[in-house]
């Protein structure tokens, strides 16, 4: 399976083979893209041919037959892959995140890969209320709000109890990850804002943690070398700088070159919106009627509305590890990438 | 003679905080005149026992003794679950655990129903043969609580070889003194009381509905869990009903006997109160005051009956223990500046002087201001009038019953009354309460009521007060009541006399008997109580003796080169009163004393013109507004405040502008500002070219310690919490300790807060946070409850607002922290130019400025927030509230709604 000589690792540490799943998206690209560029040898697993800068396994990872391939002669699983939506069917989310979660530490634990780092995220712990510098708190598939936020709680139960001695596993939780070609948040924001779709919630007074994508990507790498600390935990990982999500919202715009948006509407309406056309569009949808997203959710409504940050301190003990893209260079990276690509 | 019953020790942990280990019974013989001989009652209590011999096996620290613990009605042991869960903790590591027995009461609890009417005597009597039973010996504290007190002090009265010390809470024992209050009054009428009491549980109810903040559901159904029915609160009617509100009452010999025993206890006490017991209010803790004068007393602002729910009354109660009853430990090196200083009475300088017929205070007309050589008549007396009056007024005084001791609030604006009134009360060893205006009227009373004033002097609006209020206190009128409404008002107030009658009785009285004379206040008797401003929560009662007043003024001599003879213009209160002590002739001038920032230019310099003042002591208030009235000032003001040598700015700091537009005013004048707390006045002084020197740092420069005085820092743990090892290295950010004969001899009938702020012993804990430069220049960075732990490390607000506040588009600006001590976010809260109108998020501009200017002092920022106008104090609208900010930016930058802070 190897395809080329290893480049030359950094000094005291020896070169890794891992397996890291969704590379299409920005982080598992920038994961892979950062492993690499430390001399570890990277494979993907593709659902598509692509053409990666590194070795790549193409099949889908609910299929047991391309899990063991993808797995085979691994030092490591980074687990990303999964379906990130607002909307959508449970059936997807139960068969994308979670079987497909089950599938892949049963692969990896029967082919023996050692170590396994399950990208995970916070909204595994956010029951709608606000978070103020707390602590990773546990995974709640019943009390966790949106079917994304709750398969990856059911998905990370199961990663974090197969964790042993044996079979090292540990969960990353960046939040709310964005930089350069982001399509989840950035993309969003932007086109909202451009077609003047995008309101404030309460003024935008909410205080947010967020990550930029280079410190997620960093830490996800750093939880391999540090598995002997990190494993059998879930760790919250963000840029440790709070701001009101009012003023990172039009950080993005100003990046990006539209205009912040203008108006708020209160909380509490675009919640109960947000429920309402959360459901209409699912029904609509079933009838083929509309195949977007709508307009506003209850989940993103709670996330705009409510404060989420976070107490870093562990994690930067456990990782040894600190940010090291501040907000405003991040802004400024995305302000950067946009000049280009406009 | 011994015999545990089963019956309801098997329920295991039935209420929150009890454990089922606790739980005991036990048959005893009664020996109380209500039983027949040869009766047993069955008594249930909780007892420690097994944890403390768990303790003593694990520790090998032998126990320090035992708690008999006494609840009141209705309640039961259930009250005294955080003594017996604290009685073995660390907090007892180093004394022994002690043994923690709270009893229920017969008829009471879940002990025996007797079915008989148990009046306080059987009740004593009962006490004891459950302790004999039990066989407890020595050393016991009692601890009791409502009518358990008066029971408790009663086995106390008859068990004083056992006994080692009393606690008390919210209870009374004062038979001649009670006139019940209306809802003790309602639950005693017949037509009420067995139907409150008894045949409902609304007695119960509105017992526990006393609870502030009130209780869970699970608490509360706990204190109800032995009185469910009718038949099991018999014993709570009964209780009621022996209460012995007059002399023809059957328990009234016993009470008696109680209440004049415990003068003769001998035994070291606390009292912890909670002052907004309805029933149990502050006049029985002043009772007990006086017949335990050794207390030392604790009030819980907010706290009422339930004090035990309402605040942790365990760790106190542990602490005081092991301070008073089981022996201090090592003694530390005290520092330099604390020890004995000689000591010349405040009244000194007046007596030297009582021949003199030059002046020694003047009092400024009111419209006085606006002309310098004034038509109107200034009030004025020379020294020895004043030395005349004072003795005058102390023994009309004394005949009224101003006696050493006895405290006597002065309500009454700065001025010769005042200053009268001030060494008079000296003279008598009588305690002076100054509680000003600037507390705010509920402020105010809130400071009256708690220091209790045996007497109360004040002007018209404040005996209006007093009788809105119903501050206690003996009522004097500052002035006559002159006129055909006269009687009336003397009536409708409530007037025993008035200050100019008191002076002529004195000196009748003092004419009559010439050879009388004054017995000297020993120096460390109590000489009076000033407040805290009060914008770090409740104002603060603050004790100083003679000596440390006197120490105060020697401080301000030797600092300032204040002589006897000079002229000072009395423009803050604290400082101004010591002008007759420091031999210094004072003028008030014409001004709202209580709003500072009715001092204008011209009032100020016709004050000063009148005695020729070369010193001006000014609060920052004032200052301010003397500055901005400057245009009105004619060329004779202009001379007189060429004369003035010194200004002295006190209360709060202010800006270097400011200070430089003062110096224009006064050209020839060094301009001083004076650091220090309502606990130590003042405790460094810093010079406006000091200012200029020090330039701009990390908060603000405050200057070096006074004459006498001695500061130190102790540097702050990760957690903001300080170290307590003073030292005085440079660089290091932390609370400010003040050594100095002038610091404050205890705070009043705040023991826990004493404690505290006592922690290192010989320095005052200022709860001011800041460093020392290089050049051993004190910076103040903020308050200590205000800092901020980031997980960068702790910061201190003052630096971020002063940056922020260099910013044009910001008036003033606050820092504070949002979420969890360790991993807090920073936040900028300003007032901007233009003034905003709604409070909410800073717009990107502004964001990004505040930001980068508070990087500059080190500060990471999470939000910037604009508001119309910042919570301050009242006294010197000055100091803001940055706690009330907190709380106010954490709602906001988490959805909550706005609103104001």
């Amino acid at each position: 399976m190897e395809s080329s000589t290893p480049a030359p690792a950094n000094p005291g540490t020896s070169p890794l083979r891992v397996l890291v799943t969704g590379t299409s998206g920005m982080l598992g690209r920038a994961v892979a893209q950062r492993l690499q560029d430390a001399g570890h040898h990277v494979r993907s697993l593709q659902r598509r041919a692509v053409h990666d800068p590194w070795e790549s396994v193409q099949g889908s990872v609910t299929d047991a037959g391309v899990l063991t391939r993808a797995v085979d002669g691994m030092d490591a699983v980074i687990h990303l892959a999964a379906k990130v939506s607002f909307t959508g069917p449970w059936s997807e989310f139960q068969s994308t995140n979670i079987e497909g979660t089950r599938e892949l530490l049963a692969a990896a634990r029967q082919e023996g890969v050692p170590d396994f780092v399950f990208v995970s995220s916070p909204s595994v712990a956010h029951f709608g209320s606000s978070i103020v510098g707390a602590p990773a708190g546990a995974a709640d598939p019943e009390r966790a709000r949106g079917f994304y936020a709750q398969s990856k709680a059911a998905a990370e139960q199961l990663a974090l109890a197969a964790d042993s001695p044996n079979f090292r596993v540990a969960a990353i939780r960046p939040h709310v990850v964005w930089g350069p070609g982001d399509t989840q948040l950035v993309e969003r924001v932007v086109e909202r804002a451009r077609a003047g779709r995008l309101p404030l919630l309460d003024g935008g007074r909410a205080l947010i943690d967020t990550t930029y994508v280079d410190n997620a990507a960093e830490a996800i790498a750093r939880g391999l070398t540090r598995m002997d600390h990190a494993h059998g935990q879930a760790l919250v990982v963000t840029n440790g700088e709070p701001r009101p999500v009012g003023e990172l919202i039009a950080g993005i715009c100003a990046a990006a070159g539209v205009p912040a948006p203008a108006f708020s509407v209160p909380g509490w309406l675009a919640r109960g919106a947000g429920s309402v056309l959360e459901k209409a569009w699912l029904a609509a949808g079933n009838r083929g009627w509309v195949n977007d997203e709508p307009p506003m959710t209850r989940f993103l409504a709670e996330q705009l509305s409510t404060a989420h940050w976070f107490d870093q301190r562990h994690t930067h003990d456990v990782l040894d590890w600190k940010p090291s893209v501040s907000l405003d260079d991040g802004l400024a990276k995305l302000s950067d990438h946009y000049s280009q690509h406009l | 003679m011994v015999a545990e019953a089963a019956s309801v020790l098997e329920i295991p942990d039935p209420w929150p905080g009890v454990k089922a280990s606790w739980r005991r019974t036990l048959s005893v013989p009664s020996t109380s005149a209500v039983d027949s001989p040869g009766t047993r009652h069955e008594w249930h209590f909780l007892d420690n026992a097994a944890d403390v011999a768990a303790t003593v096996a694990a520790t090998g620290v032998q126990p320090a003794g035992t708690l008999l613990c006494v609840h009141g009605n209705p309640t039961w042991s259930y009250l005294w679950r955080t003594l017996l869960s604290g009685a073995t903790t660390g907090a007892t590591a180093t004394t022994g655990p002690w043994r923690v027995i709270a009893v229920d009461q017969l008829d009471m609890g879940f002990s025996e129903r007797t079915g008989t009417f148990r009046r306080l005597e059987d009740r004593i009597t009962d006490l004891g043969d459950l302790t004999n039973a039990l066989g407890l010996t020595g050393p016991v504290v009692t601890v009791g609580h409502d009518w358990g007190g008066i029971i408790s002090l009663g086995w106390a009265t008859r068990h004083r070889d056992e006994l080692a010390g009393v606690v008390l809470t919210n209870t009374a024992v004062h038979p001649a003194g009670f006139s019940l209050p209306p809802a003790l009054k309602l639950a005693l009428h017949p037509a009420v009381h067995g139907w409150g009491t008894t045949t409902t549980s609304a007695f119960l109810r509105v017992t526990h509905g006393l609870a502030q903040p009130p209780l869970t559901p699970d608490v509360r159904a706990a204190f109800m869990a032995p009185y469910r029915s009718v038949s099991r609160r018999a014993g709570v009617g009964n209780f009621v009903a022996d209460i012995p509100a007059t002399s023809s009452h059957p328990s009234w010999s016993a009470l008696d006997e109680v209440s004049s025993g415990i003068q003769t206890l001998g035994v070291p006490a606390l009292m912890m109160w909670g002052p907004k017991d309805p029933i149990f209010s502050d006049r029985y803790l002043r009772d007990l005051i006086h017949r335990l004068p050794q207390a030392d007393v604790h009030r819980f602002e907010g706290a009422s009956h339930l004090v035990q729910e309402d605040r942790d009354i365990a760790t106190p109660t542990f602490d005081w223990l092991a301070k008073n009853l089981v022996g201090r430990g090592h003694v530390p090196a005290i520092p330099e500046a604390t020890r004995e200083a000689a000591y010349s009475p405040m009244l000194a300088e007046l007596d030297a002087r009582c021949e003199d017929t030059s002046v020694a205070i003047v009092d400024m007309a009111p419209g006085s201001a606006s002309k310098v050589s004034n038509t109107l008549v200034n009030r004025s007396a020379s020294w020895a009038e004043l030395a005349r009056d004072v003795d005058d007024l102390a023994a009309g005084l004394a005949d009224l019953g101003v006696t050493a001791g006895k405290r006597v609030s002065l309500l009454v604006p700065p001025g010769i009354t005042l200053t009268t009134l001030i060494y008079a009360c000296l003279r008598l060893g009588a305690v002076i309460l100054v509680a000003d205006a600037g507390l705010g009227t509920q402020g105010m009373s809130r400071a009256i009521k708690g220091a209790g004033p045996d007497f109360l002097v004040g002007i018209e609006r404040a005996l209006a007060g007093a009788r809105l209020y119903n501050w206690p206190g003996i009522r004097i009128s500052s002035v006559d009541f002159p006129g055909v409404t006269g009687s009336s008002k003397r009536a409708l107030f409530n007037v025993a006399a008035t200050v100019p009658e008191i002076m002529a009785k004195g000196s009748v009285l003092r004419r009559s008997n010439p050879a009388s004379a004054f017995t000297p206040a020993a120096p460390d008797d109590d000489a009076a109580v000033l407040f805290t401003s009060g914008s770090t929560g409740p104002a603060k009662g603050v004790v100083y003796t003679h000596r440390r007043l006197a120490a105060m003024r020697d401080t301000l001599k030797a600092t300032y080169a204040l002589k006897a003879g000079t002229g000072l213009v009395a423009g803050f209160a604290p400082f101004a009163l010591l002008g007759p002590a420091l031999g210094a002739t004072s003028v008030t001038p014409d001004m709202d004393v209580t709003s500072p920032r009715t001092l204008t230019a011209a009032a100020l310099a016709a004050a000063a013109a009148a005695i020729d003042a070369t010193v001006v002591f000014a609060s920052p208030a004032a200052m301010v507004n003397v500055v901005a009235s400057e245009a009105h000032l004619t060329p004779e003001h202009r001379t007189a405040l060429a004369r003035v040598e010194l200004v002295l700015s006190a209360g709060a700091p202010l800006s270097e502008p400011l200070l430089a537009e003062v110096a224009q005013l006064a050209p020839n004048a060094a301009i001083h500002t004076p650091y220090g707390m309502t606990e130590a006045l003042p405790v460094t002084d810093i010079s406006l070219d000091g200012i200029r020197e020090a330039g701009v740092g990390n908060g603000v420069c405050v200057g070096k310690a006074v004459s006498g005085a001695v500061v130190a820092i102790t540097a702050l743990n990760p957690d903001g919490t300080p170290t307590l090892e003073p030292s005085t290295a440079p660089g290091i950010t932390g609370e400010i300790l003040v050594a100095a004969p002038h610091v404050k001899a205890r705070y009043d009938r705040l023991w826990i807060t004493q404690e505290h702020s006592a922690a290192i012993p010989g320095w005052h804990r200022s709860g001011d946070v800041g460093h020392f430069d290089d050049a051993g220049r004190l910076w103040v960075e903020g308050r200590l409850a205000h800092v901020i732990t980031t997980p960068a490390g702790v910061r201190t607000p003052v630096a971020g607002e002063q940056a922020a506040e260099r910013l044009p588009e910001v008036s003033r600006a606050a820092v504070v922290g949002v979420g969890p001590v360790g991993t807090a976010a920073a936040v900028v809260i300003v007032e901007t130019v233009p003034q905003t109108k709604r409070a909410g998020l800073a717009d990107t501009a502004l964001a990004a400025a505040v930001r980068s200017a508070a990087r500059t002092v080190d500060l990471e920022v999470a939000a910037v927030l604009c508001i119309p106008e910042m919570p301050t104090d009242i006294r010197h609208n000055s100091k803001i509230d940055r706690a009330k900010l907190a709380v106010w930016a954490s709602r906001l930058l988490s959805g909550g709604r706005a609103g104001k802070p």
